[in-house]
């Protein structure tokens, strides 16, 4: 078939304080008309800036070509004026961003934004251009979308402002989509969706797709043909099936090791490290057994927040984030909450160590009632369960070091002698495997995944028995995060810790848990052993979640028909609202079901 | 490269970046040489210059230049040039001071308003609106007239005044951050409030407040001139803004008589909010790159 985009020996430099920096070295590939090329690599490995330099949108005086060329339909892009090149941007190349909160204009309509691209670049009057915009619409499956297109982007969910998005990409038939990580930022339901509607969309139109991602399985999911990059270079290429089934080079190999795949762990009772490329074939992978003795204890836990409103600042309604959760943490063991965002996941840790202060509720620790402690016994109580932040990046204060900061809650309940605090911080670093020398050092000099471990050390200071892990790897790079799941499993067997591991990543919950407890709008609409929820999901939306999940090997598709998701409804309700008390069947050996109403 | 990279990097303290940024601004650092060199000769030129700016010493009204007088003589017969070497040292000392205590008064009113919330915040940002919206140069006559004008009553009065926009600022900063994880993985690692507010929150939320307070400065010593102007100086010590003052009924006949100490303090609030720039710019991360 024709090449659509051939780039050819292209160079990008990057301009900076400490001199110029090659972000893109000598990378060459083709994209050929209506396929799909999956550009895959860790953050920082120059995916995003070849896509941008093929918009010709790189940051001026920052980035910059500098030798190689980029051909489009034949035509050099480099030696287009600005005004050519703006009847090619959006016309026959379009892209779509990570973030689709902010990449709509606030201020006008979503059909004022769909409707102004076609009138750019089609000449068409006002009336055809928003006929046009409905029928738009309507083909990325907006419900209604005549009075939809009257909506702010406020007004939409993320889902949706995501269709507009693409809605807005395709207004002109354009020749190739640029897909840059569309779907890092949404949650698992309706990235499945919206990864279908792409592929509809490009069998549809024909389009050629540029997909941008970091995600093993969704390159599997969407790809024709692969590139693999790894610090500004092409490290292999090849068809999707060459690069899953027979991986040449050392960097792909690892980076499939590293990904987690649904499925992998369902002949296994119990969880165990990963096999990473370059460790030892010999190192055993330990079975990580825990104990039947319980840890933790949640009854009934409720937590509501108040809405405010009026001139008073009375609450007006309540914001129902948990609703009558009940579940058990063995010693030794890890317990996994998975659901969307919103549905009241991370407010069921918050709650536990009364961050926020529940409603109502039991939650007992080691015999001891945490709900009843007062301020001065629940600073006790902190000690013995700490939790680990998802954003390695803002969960580190920036202005004090490294030491310091391990340091603090050993500091704050004077636990350790001053004499002794260097050797235990040591030891607490050589835990984490990270060289004593970082003590000194501050956050800004760490990448994501030796944050992340600061954090762990933090967390394991006090000697806590249980750790809430609140998304703790979901911003980190696959190997990255691999390496930080088998050191929390590892922590776990050498010191007997529990985990509450809260996650939206199927994948990675199967290979870490020993219980799996899955939330809908504030409830547990199921829980029991990792293996019965995976293989045998009871709950209709437990089984749909697991419809969702992309697997990471692209003989494993899923087409839209798959698909069914309703948008999540509102947990705002007014105050004389008391929902009824979840109850549960009990379907197998601790495998209970919600028989009761969760609005799915 | 799935190992841990070991690059022996020495520790980079974000004060000591911050230091190099602003050393690279050439209007920062002329702005501090320029506001070094006043206060040096607010201190050390009376040595140099040893004339009393309080007496008489030649004929009134003699022009710059004229007699061995480098600025003139003003209406008494008092070298100007003593009097602006000598007004600066109070100038400046006043300008600080104020800002100093309105630092202390604003950050230590936002930060338990952005901290607590509720009606903590409630009650401290009404008192703060109120002073934001009183006529500050009349409150602050208010203040001198009852305690009478003396360099002490002068820099609280101002400093009372002017503390409102450190108060929102610190607010502000503090809503934002307490927000992050950091602030919640301190509180659950078993900081108390104070160890909050103080150890992990207010270094974080500096930045600003040390801008804002540097703007302050200038903006207290034109504030002390306006009420000299006025005639509200401590008759004792001599300040830029009570020569301008006292010379002000002769502005037609001898102009110099208050231009060269209107010059001094142009060229003295120019230079802090120089340095004030070169702050903001030092100490913003997203600017700090370019």
């Amino acid at each position: 078939m024709e090449d659509l985009v051939s780039i050819n020996n292209l160079n990008i430099e990057a301009r900076t304080r400490a001199g110029t920096l090659k972000v893109v070295n000598d990378l060459s590939f083709t994209i050929k008309k209506s396929e799909t090329l999956c550009v895959v690599g860790e953050s920082g490995c120059g995916k995003s800036v070849t896509a941008l330099s093929l918009m010709s949108l790189l940051p001026e005086g920052i980035l910059k070509v500098s030798s190689g060329d980029i051909l489009f339909d034949n035509t050099n892009l480099a030696q287009l004026s600005e005004a050519e090149l703006e009847g090619i941007r959006g016309n026959e190349i379009s892209m779509i961003f990570q973030e689709p909160m902010t990449s709509l204009n606030p201020l006008f309509t979503v059909g004022e934004q769909v409707s102004e691209v076609i009138r750019r670049h089609k000449n068409l009057n006002k009336e055809k251009a928003w006929a046009s915009t409905v029928d738009l619409l309507d083909a990325v499956k907006i419900p209604n979308p005549d009075k939809r297109a009257f909506d702010y982007p406020f007004q939409l969910s993320g889902g949706q402002r995501q269709r507009v998005m693409i809605a807005i990409a395709l207004a002109c038939q354009p020749k190739i989509l640029i897909a840059d990580e569309p779907t890092t930022a949404l949650d698992v339901t309706i990235q499945a969706e919206i990864l279908a509607l792409i592929n509809m969309l490009k069998q549809e139109t024909g389009t050629a797709v540029m997909f941008i991602t970091h995600d093993m399985a969704v390159v599997a999911q969407m790809a024709d043909r692969v590139v693999v990059m790894h610090p500004g270079k092409k490290v292999e290429e090849g068809t999707v099936h060459e690069i899953f089934n027979n991986p040449q080079h050392e960097y792909t190999k690892s980076l499939l090791a590293a990904v987690p795949k649904l499925g992998e762990m369902a002949s296994k009772k119990y969880p165990e490290p990963m096999r990473l490329v370059g460790e030892k074939e010999t190192k055993a992978l330990k079975p990580i057994v825990g104990t039947n003795e319980p840890l933790l204890q949640v009854n009934n836990l409720v937590t509501r927040y108040p809405v405010k409103g009026g001139v008073l600042r009375r609450t007006v309604a309540r914001v129902h984030a948990v609703e009558d959760v009940s579940f058990t943490i063995m010693k030794g063991k890890t317990l996994s909450l998975v659901g969307e965002s919103g549905c009241g996941k991370s407010t069921v840790g918050r709650s536990l160590i009364r961050l926020v202060e529940p409603t109502s509720g039991d939650v007992n620790l080691d015999g001891q009632n945490i709900l009843s402690l007062t301020p001065k016994d629940m600073r006790e109580a902190r000690s013995n369960i700490q939790m680990v932040f998802q954003d390695p990046f803002s969960s580190l204060n920036p202005q004090r070091p490294l030491f310091d900061q391990v340091a603090e809650p050993l500091r704050n309940y004077g636990t350790v002698k001053r004499e002794v605090l260097q050797e235990k911080i040591g030891d607490l670093f050589d835990r984490v495997k990270l060289p004593r020398s970082f003590m000194q050092r501050y956050p800004h000099q760490l990448s994501g995944g030796q944050r992340q471990r600061i954090a762990i050390a933090r967390a394991l200071a006090l000697n806590p028995k249980l750790i809430i892990a609140d998304e703790a790897v979901s911003a980190l790079d696959v190997s990255v995060q691999a390496q930080v799941l088998n050191l929390m499993m590892e922590l776990q067997v050498d010191l007997g810790l529990s985990f509450l591991f809260i996650s939206h990543d199927m994948a990675v919950v199967e290979r870490v848990s020993h219980d799996v407890g899955v939330m809908y709008l504030g409830r547990l609409v199921e829980i029991g052993p990792r293996q019965a929820i995976f293989r045998n999901p009871q709950h209709p939306y437990t089984q749909d979640l697991l419809k969702a999940v992309p697997i990471a090997d692209p003989d494993k598709r899923k087409s839209e028909r798959d698909l069914n998701f309703k948008p999540l409804p509102s947990p705002i309700h007014d105050l004389t609202h008391d929902p009824a008390p979840s109850e549960y069947k009990e379907v197998a050996k601790d495998h209970y079901v919600l028989t009761t109403d969760c609005g799915y | 490269m799935l190992q841990n990279e070991e690059i022996e990097e020495p520790a980079i303290k974000p004060v000591k970046e911050i230091f190099q940024t602003f050393f690279k601004s050439y209007s920062a650092v002329t702005g501090l040489i320029i506001l070094i060199g006043i206060a040096v000769m607010g201190f050390i030129g009376p040595l140099f210059y040893p004339t009393d700016p309080f007496d008489m010493v030649w004929m009134p009204f003699s022009p710059p230049g004229a007699d061995g007088f480098l600025l003139g003589t003003d209406y008494l017969g008092r070298d100007i040039l003593s009097q602006i070497i000598n007004g600066a040292r109070v100038s400046i000392a006043i300008g600080f001071s104020a800002a100093l205590v309105s630092c202390f008064i604003g950050v230590g009113i936002g930060s338990f308003a952005g901290f607590y919330g509720g009606w903590v915040e409630e009650i401290l940002m009404r008192i703060t609106e109120f002073f934001q919206v009183l006529p500050t140069l009349l409150f602050a006559m208010v203040i001198v007239a009852l305690f009478g004008s003396s360099v002490l009553s002068i820099t609280l009065a101002i400093g009372a005044v002017s503390w409102a926009s450190v108060a929102r600022i610190t607010r502000s900063e503090f809503l934002r951050i307490k927000e992050l994880d950091f602030v919640l993985a301190s509180r659950s690692s078993g900081s108390n409030n104070m160890a909050l507010i103080f150890r992990v929150i207010l270094p974080n939320a500096a930045a600003p407040i040390i801008v804002q307070s540097a703007l302050l400065v200038g903006a207290a010593i034109t504030f002390e001139a306006g009420l000299a102007f006025l005639g509200l100086s401590d008759p004792n010590v001599i300040s830029w803004g009570q020569v301008i003052g006292s010379n002000r009924v002769y502005i037609l006949d001898a102009t110099y008589t208050v231009t060269f100490p209107g010059i001094a303090i142009f060229i003295t609030v120019l230079a802090i909010s120089l340095v004030g720039d070169g702050l903001n710019d030092a100490l913003n991360p997203k600017l700090r790159s370019r």
